[in-house]
């Protein structure tokens, strides 16, 4: 079974997580000041990353708490966790290089 | 060919696990900063800045860590009212969420020498000691059902179940016990739960 960590709970079964999408979309702090084609692109427009992909996960089934996962999508491999308003950290060094 | 097996007797051996259903009790879900957990812990006498996954104890209450700014307290079934207004007194204005949900869910316990090889049929949880150790406590799955899981001592685990989910819980527990051939696996009845 795939194991995640949660930052406050530690290392956990996948099961009890739920995927949040890609992470660091803002929203619009004045979205009435957004025009249409903007809003648009802020609500369905994402990534379709190769390779490492920064995204939001929640420990559903535990603390409840939503976090930050760096995540290989080729390999499915988590390569970092972080708190949300945390920066992401640095990639392992042992961490699968792009693929140009 | 069964006829040759019908006079084995199996060996006598302990009961391998058994559950049941605990009785009535009263629970608040309790959620707040730091500073409103620790002036609540003062209020009951029990300390509520527990690291994560860890419950503590008293004579009367067990405070159960949910997440960094939930706890869920354990109690006397007649002690709701009490324990509700003392927190609330203590905490006065300070910004926190205190909700009674002792009908909310229901307590189980499941004991014995294959209590962990029982739950383990559905939680997904690694339950070895060195992983899961006495005093620990969490929120997590057993099979369909979300449970909060509490090990007691090191074959004794108490469990927290929405009592819509018990009936399915009682269930699942009885089947492991068939699957894994622990035929004197007890399910106490639970009728209360449906
Ligand atoms: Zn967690």
């Amino acid at each position: 079974m795939l194991l995640i960590t949660c930052p406050y709970c530690g290392t956990r079964p996948e099961l009890e997580f739920a995927y949040g999408g890609q992470a660091h979309v803002a929203r619009p702090q004045d979205p009435a000041a957004v025009g249409a084609q903007d809003w648009a692109d802020f609500l369905y427009m994402r990534d379709n990353t190769r390779g490492v992909h920064a995204e939001r996960w929640r420990h559903t089934h535990g603390c409840g708490r939503f976090f930050n996962a760096l995540r290989d999508t080729r390999s499915d491999q988590f390569l970092g966790i972080y708190r949300v308003g945390e920066s992401a950290p640095a990639l392992p060094p042992d961490a699968p290089k792009e693929v140009p | 060919m069964a006829e040759r097996y019908s006079d084995r007797q199996p060996p006598p051996i302990t009961r391998s696990a058994v559950l049941r259903l605990l009785p009535p009790a009263a629970r608040h879900v309790l959620r707040g900063a730091p500073s409103v957990l620790a002036t609540a812990g003062d209020a009951l006498g029990l300390s509520l800045s527990m690291p994560a996954c860890r419950a503590s104890v008293n004579a009367t209450l067990a405070a159960l860590w949910l997440a960094p700014d939930e706890r869920l307290l354990l109690g006397e079934d007649a002690s709701a009212a009490d324990t509700s207004s003392r927190i609330a007194q203590a905490l006065g204005d300070q910004a926190h969420s205190l909700v009674d949900v002792s009908h909310r869910q229901l307590g189980l316990a499941i004991s014995g020498p294959h209590a962990v090889t029982v739950l383990a049929s559905g939680c997904p949880l690694d339950l070895d000691r060195s992983a899961f150790p006495v005093g620990m406590c969490t929120r997590t799955v057993l099979a369909k059902a979300e449970i909060v899981l509490w090990r007691i001592a090191d074959d004794d685990f108490h469990l927290e179940v929405w009592r819509s989910f018990a009936a399915y819980v009682s269930g699942l527990i009885a089947e492991a016990g068939r699957e894994l051939a622990l035929p004197d696996l007890a399910v106490a009845s639970s009728d209360r739960a449906t």
